[in-house]
C-alpha cells in the first residue's frame, strides 16, 4: 500500500538510478562525439590520401572501440531496474517509454553490428569511401540511438502526446510525433549531444597534450589538436544556445526547477541573472537565501521571455501562489490532485464490483477536456499534503547548474585559445597549457554529470512532470534487496570503469601506429 | 542460391577474421563476455525481476494491480 511507503526505498532506489543513470553517462558521451571527430579525420584522409591521417584516425579509432565496449549495455541496467524497482511507473508510462526504446534496440543493434563491424575489420576489405560512409554511419547510428533514449526522457519532464487510460492506468500515445519532436525533446537532444561533442574534443585535445608534453607524437598531437578544437569550438558555442533553448523549455514547463536553477525565491519582473553566489544555510524549512551574488540586473527575465521587465516566478510564487500572474498555489492544486485520485479510486472500485456503466462514465470523464486541464494535470499533487515536499533540493542543483554554465564557458576560451595557438604553431611556448588541457578532462566530465544532476535533481519530486512524484513510482520491493543491488553495481561498475581506464591509459602510451 | 551462401560465407569470414586480427579486442571481447554474462544472467535472473509481470499474469490483473497502488492512499 501507498500509505505504507518507505521512505528509505525511495531514496534506495533513486540513489540506484542515478548511480548506474551516471555511470553510464561516462562511456557514452565520449562515444558519440568522438565518432563524428574520427569520421571527420578519416574524411581528411580520404581527400588527401595522406597517410598520417589514417594513422590519427585508426588511433582515435582504437579509444573508441575501447570506450565503446567497455560502455555497451550498461544502459540495459537502467531498464531492469525500471522493471524491478520502478514497476508502478514502468506501468504508468505504457507505450510511450516502449516505442522509443524499442526503436533505439533495434537501430542499436543493426547499426553496431554492421557498421562498427566494418569500420574496425574493413581497412583492407572495403574501398576508401565504403569504410568513409560506415564510419559516418557509424557516428550518425550512435547518435540517433541516443535521440530515443532522450525523447523517453523528455517526456518525463514534459509529457505531451498522450491520453491517461484510467481503466489501465497506462498512458498511451496520441502522437507519435508529439512526443519524438516536443520541444522539450528537441532542445534536450540538441542540447546533451552537442555537451557530448565537446567533452570528446576536450578528451582529444587534452590526450594529444599530454603527447606533446612528453614531447612524442608531434605532428599527430597538432592535427588531433586543430580537429578537435574546431568541432569543439563549434559545438561549445552551439552547446550554450541549446542550453538556452533548454533553459527557455525549463522555465515554461518545469518554473520550480527553473527557480532552484537560480536560487529564486520571490518572482518579480526583471529578474537579475545569478551568475555566482553562495547560498546560506538551507535547513528543514527550505528557505533560500545567500551569503553574497554576482547578479545581471534583469538577464534572467530576458533569458526566460526576451523582455528584461517580464515576470520569473520564484520559488515562494509556486507555493503561495500568485493571483497576478495567474499561478495557482501548491494548497489548490494539491486539492485538485486529490479530486482526480479520489475519481480514479471510485473507478477502481467500481471495476472490481463489474459496474461497468460507472467505470465507463468515470473513464468518459478523464476524456473531457475540462477535467484534464483543471484536475487530471495536477494529478500527482495529489499525493502530498506538505507543499514544501515540492521544492526540490535547491544547493544542489544552483550549485550544479552555475558550474556547469561556467564550465560550458571555460571550455569556449578553451577552444579558442588552443583552436588559434594550434593554427599559429605556438602550442610548445606555452607548455603550461598543456596541464590546463589534462585538467580539463575530468571538469568536463563534471560539467556533462552536473548536467544531469540539474536536470533529474530538479525535477523531484517528480518523475514524471506534475502526473506521478517518485514516492508513487516505486515497486514492492524491500530496501535490503535495493541495497544489495545498489553495491553491486557500484562494484561491477566500479571494475569496469578502472578495466577501461587502464586499458585506455596503455593504449595512449603505446601511442599511435604506421598509417598502412 | 549458391550466390547467397558465398555472400553469407564471406559475412562470416569478414566477422571471424576482424575478430582474429584484433590486438587490443582480445581482451575488450574478454571484458563484454564477462560483464553480459553478470548483467544479463547473475542480475537479471537473480535480483531483477520483475515482480508487478510475476505476480500478476494477465494484463488486466496488472492494471488492477497498479490501480489499487495508485488509489489507496
Amino acid at each position: 500500500m501507498i500509505e505504507h511507503f518507505d521512505p528509505s526505498l525511495v531514496d534506495w532506489s533513486r540513489s540506484q538510478f542515478a548511480l548506474t543513470a551516471m555511470y553510464h553517462w561516462i562511456f557514452v558521451p565520449l562515444t558519440l562525439g568522438l565518432a563524428f571527430i574520427m569520421a571527420i579525420m578519416e574524411t581528411i584522409y580520404v581527400k588527401t590520401g595522406d597517410p598520417q591521417w589514417k594513422k590519427i584516425t585508426k588511433f582515435w579509432m582504437t579509444l573508441f572501440g575501447i570506450n565503446f565496449a567497455i560502455g555497451v549495455s550498461t544502459g540495459i541496467i537502467l531498464e531492469f531496474e525500471f522493471g524491478s524497482n520502478w514497476s508502478n511507473y514502468s506501468w504508468f508510462v505504457g507505450d510511450i517509454f516502449g516505442a522509443p526504446l524499442a526503436i533505439e534496440g533495434i537501430m542499436a543493434f543493426f547499426m553496431e553490428s554492421t557498421f562498427i563491424a566494418v569500420m574496425f575489420f574493413g581497412w583492407k576489405k572495403v574501398s576508401k569511401k565504403y569504410h568513409l560512409a560506415s564510419t559516418w554511419l557509424t557516428a550518425i547510428g550512435a547518435n540517433l540511438s541516443a535521440l530515443w533514449i532522450l525523447v523517453a526522457n523528455a517526456w518525463m519532464q514534459n509529457p505531451v502526446g498522450t491520453t491517461f487510460n484510467p481503466v489501465t492506468a497506462r498512458n498511451e500515445m496520441s502522437g507519435f510525433w508529439d512526443v519524438a519532436l516536443s520541444s522539450t525533446a528537441i532542445n534536450k537532444f540538441l542540447h546533451t549531444i552537442s555537451q557530448a561533442y565537446v567533452l570528446a574534443a576536450i578528451f582529444v585535445v587534452g590526450v594529444s597534450c599530454w603527447y606533446l608534453l612528453k614531447k612524442r607524437e608531434n605532428l599527430f598531437a597538432k592535427r588531433s589538436i586543430i580537429v578537435a578544437s574546431v568541432f569543439g569550438l563549434i559545438f561549445s558555442i552551439f552547446t550554450a544556445v541549446t542550453g538556452d533553448g533548454s533553459a527557455k523549455e525549463v522555465a515554461k514547463h518545469q518554473p520550480m526547477k527553473f527557480a532552484a536553477m537560480e536560487g529564486l525565491t520571490q518572482g518579480h519582473n526583471g529578474v537579475g541573472l545569478v551568475a555566482f553566489g553562495i547560498l546560506k544555510e538551507y535547513g528543514e524549512e527550505k528557505n533560500v537565501d545567500f551569503h553574497f551574488k554576482l547578479e545581471i540586473p534583469k538577464m534572467l527575465s530576458f533569458l526566460s521571455n526576451y523582455d528584461f521587465n517580464s515576470f520569473v516566478p520564484g520559488i515562494n510564487d509556486l507555493i503561495e501562489g500568485n493571483d497576478e500572474q495567474g499561478i495557482l498555489s501548491a494548497q489548490e492544486k494539491i486539492e485538485r490532485g486529490k479530486v482526480a485520485i479520489a475519481a480514479l479510486r471510485e473507478l477502481t472500485v467500481a471495476k472490481k464490483d463489474g459496474n461497468q456503466a460507472r467505470v465507463n462514465e468515470i473513464a468518459a470523464q478523464f476524456n473531457d477536456p475540462d477535467f484534464k486541464e483543471n484536475y487530471f494535470r495536477y494529478f500527482g499533487y495529489g499525493y502530498f499534503t506538505n507543499t514544501k515536499d515540492l521544492i526540490p533540493n535547491v544547493p544542489l542543483v544552483f550549485y550544479s547548474f552555475h558550474i556547469m554554465v561556467i564550465l560550458g564557458f571555460f571550455f569556449i576560451a578553451f577552444f579558442m585559445l588552443f583552436l588559434w595557438l594550434g593554427i599559429k604553431d605556438k602550442l610548445e611556448n606555452y607548455r603550461w597549457l598543456f596541464f590546463v588541457a589534462i585538467a580539463s578532462i575530468p571538469l568536463v566530465y563534471i560539467a556533462t554529470q552536473t548536467g544531469w544532476i540539474v536536470a533529474e535533481v530538479g525535477r523531484q519530486p517528480w518523475v514524471i512532470q506534475d502526473l506521478m512524484p517518485v514516492k508513487i513510482a516505486t515497486s514492492h520491493v524491500t530496501v535490503t534487496t535495493v541495497q544489495t543491488t545498489f553495491w553491486m553495481f557500484f562494484a561491477v561498475f566500479t571494475v569496469l570503469l578502472i578495466a577501461e581506464l587502464k586499458i585506455l591509459f596503455k593504449q595512449i602510451k603505446i601511442g599511435p601506429k604506421g598509417g598502412e | 542460391m549458391s550466390k547467397r551462401q558465398n555472400i553469407f560465407k564471406r559475412i562470416v569470414s569478414f566477422y571471424i577474421e576482424g575478430f582474429l586480427s584484433m590486438d587490443v579486442g582480445k581482451k575488450l571481447w574478454l571484458i563484454i563476455l564477462i560483464k553480459l554474462f553478470v548483467l544479463f544472467v547473475i542480475f537479471k535472473l537473480f535480483f531483477f525481476q520483475n515482480d508487478l509481470k510475476i505476480n500478476n499474469q494477465s494484463k488486466d490483473e496488472r492494471s488492477n494491480h497498479v490501480l489499487e497502488q495508485l488509489t489507496n492512499k
